[in-house]
């Protein structure tokens, strides 16, 4: 018979199973001689890479530059996102005059942007800002304007009868209420953040994890090519997880966020 | 055009047994409401004095919620006049209502419901008032830990925190079991006779009614078609031959509309 808590780590390791799984049978392939290290490195070698980069600083230093220029990006657009959501969800008038506008400039995919941003913008950290920053507005704007106009309009009438309006109104009961779809927003667009930095630092830049990327590409470091992608995705799963966190501290009413 | 006047009248008022009533009175003369071509009330006069409970029946979509509204301030009227004569205090803050459905903010906990719309410092009240409505222990909670009925009993007593001189029910125990309603009728039945507010229930149940109620009026096509006096003892027992009289003259009445 198996205690309690063994049962529970066991539980806990069957989603890894299949990675574990797959990186053993990629190890014994390269070690065999079926890949070649030209196009694949075995998981080994790509993690002394790692071990190289990160001691010898060069890796913490583009992932600094790569993270300051995401959550830069991060911070602009999705505040001005939260705000004009807020303001068109919220008034009217404000829709009928910014709406439509910001629906036709979300139609545009924000790299297509990238050569007039370059034309605008040069090659400068400017212009990473810049895609970013519009990447991640529009998941937060629609998602703000969503959550606002989504609010169980019985509970803001009972708030208004119980003698709720203005400021308080809308922070007791119109914020709370559009909560969960913000942060939807939010999560979405973290994952959209990255995506785009990617882009915009394999175009151009003088470091962050693509100028890595693109560098060893250059001298077929295919090793040192996969670790900048495996930490992009390891910075995107932090990015996640942090939304998930946030998410589970703001909507611990949620009964969709209550454990049991 | 709006000729709906809501006055509000600072009087004071001794009742026979020289105790100052906490109620108030309400006055609602030919009061007409329609949505665009759709007319829901043609004309109601009702006066209801202070710290009556009477009880508005109907079958659904006679206009018997919307009279409810029009008094709540929730819409306003087409034509007539809707007076709140006040004892005490001078607005119609006095007047509460409770709704269908509980309409608890999901993200505060039971006692900031209750609290909601008072200043910070009345949350003493607020429990108060929770632990008259047997939630003292569940203050803490998320509203949606909660069942059904103890959410309307948490809606009531954000409604009775406020000390209103006019508590309108809109049907707040249709969702309910058979059960819990019995409970529910206790515990407004209690708490109206130490408060001593007016109340104004709408539901289409006619025994909650009888039980509660010391006046029933039968609302059909917009128009008040028949008021009962119901003068019997409380508690009520629904199985007294009075109270099963009274229901068999609603009902009948009721019955005889549909045809």
């Amino acid at each position: 018979m198996k205690s309690p808590a063994i049962h529970k780590i066991a539980k806990g390791m069957i989603p890894w199973l299949t990675p574990i799984f797959l990186i053993a049978i990629w190890q014994w392939s390269a070690q065999a001689g079926y890949l070649s290290t030209r196009i694949l490195p075995s998981p080994l070698a790509i993690w002394q890479a790692f071990i190289k980069l990160a001691l010898s600083g060069e890796l913490w230093l583009h992932v600094k530059t790569s993270t300051w220029r995401a959550l830069t990006g991060f911070g602009v657009g999705g505040s001005l996102g939260l705000i004009l959501g807020l303001i068109t969800g919220s008034f009217k008038k404000a829709e009928v005059v910014l709406d439509t506008t910001l629906q036709m400039i979300r139609n545009i995919p924000p790299l297509a942007l990238i050569p007039l941003v370059i034309l605008w913008f040069g090659i400068d950290e400017v212009a990473k800002l810049f895609l970013v920053s519009i990447g991640v507005f529009f998941p937060v704007y629609l998602n703000t304007f969503h959550g606002i106009r989504n609010v169980d309009p019985g509970l803001i009438e009972m708030a208004k009868s119980y003698g709720l309006k203005g400021f308080s109104l809308y922070w007791h009961v119109i914020l709370p209420g559009a909560l969960p779809s913000i942060l939807v927003g939010i999560r979405f667009s973290l994952g959209l953040m990255w995506v785009l930095l990617i882009v915009a630092e394999t175009i151009s830049a003088q470091s962050g994890i693509g100028y890595m990327t693109m560098n060893a590409r250059e001298f077929l470091q295919t090793d040192i090519v996969l670790v900048g992608i495996l930490v992009y995705a390891l910075l995107g799963k932090l990015a996640d997880v942090l939304a998930k966190g946030l998410e589970r501290s703001c909507l611990r009413w949620h009964p969709g966020y209550q454990s049991s | 055009m709006q000729n709906n006047q809501i006055e509000l009248e600072e009087v004071k008022k001794v009742d026979d047994t020289h105790e100052i009533t906490k109620g108030v009175s309400v006055s609602i003369h030919d009061l007409k409401k329609d949505y665009g071509d759709r007319k829901v009330l043609l004309g109601v006069d009702l006066e209801i004095k202070p710290g009556q409970f009477v009880a508005i029946v109907g079958r659904s979509g006679c206009g018997k919620s919307t009279l409810l509204r029009l008094v709540a301030g929730l819409e306003e009227s087409t034509a007539g006049s809707l007076h709140l004569a006040h004892v005490y205090l001078p607005n119609n803050k006095d007047t509460r209502i409770m709704f269908q459905e509980a309409r608890l903010l999901p993200w505060k906990k039971v006692l900031n419901n209750v609290s909601i719309g008072l200043s910070s410092s009345s949350l003493c009240r607020a429990k108060e008032v929770l632990a008259a409505v047997g939630l003292e222990d569940r203050s803490d909670e998320w509203p949606a830990r909660l069942s059904g009925g103890q959410k309307q009993r948490v809606a009531l007593a954000r409604a009775l925190v406020h000390k209103p001189k006019l508590l309108l029910l809109d049907e707040p125990l249709g969702a309910l079991d058979a059960l819990t309603r019995i409970e529910m009728h206790h515990l407004i039945e209690s708490l109206w006779l130490n408060n001593g507010f007016t109340a104004l229930l709408v539901t289409h149940d006619v025994s909650e009614a009888i039980a509660l109620a010391d006046r029933v009026i039968l609302i059909e096509d917009g128009l008040i078609s028949l008021d009962i006096k119901v003068d019997l003892p409380r508690p009520r027992l629904h199985s007294s031959s009075r109270f099963l009289e009274i229901e068999e003259d609603l009902l009948s009445h009721l019955l005889k509309t549909i045809k």
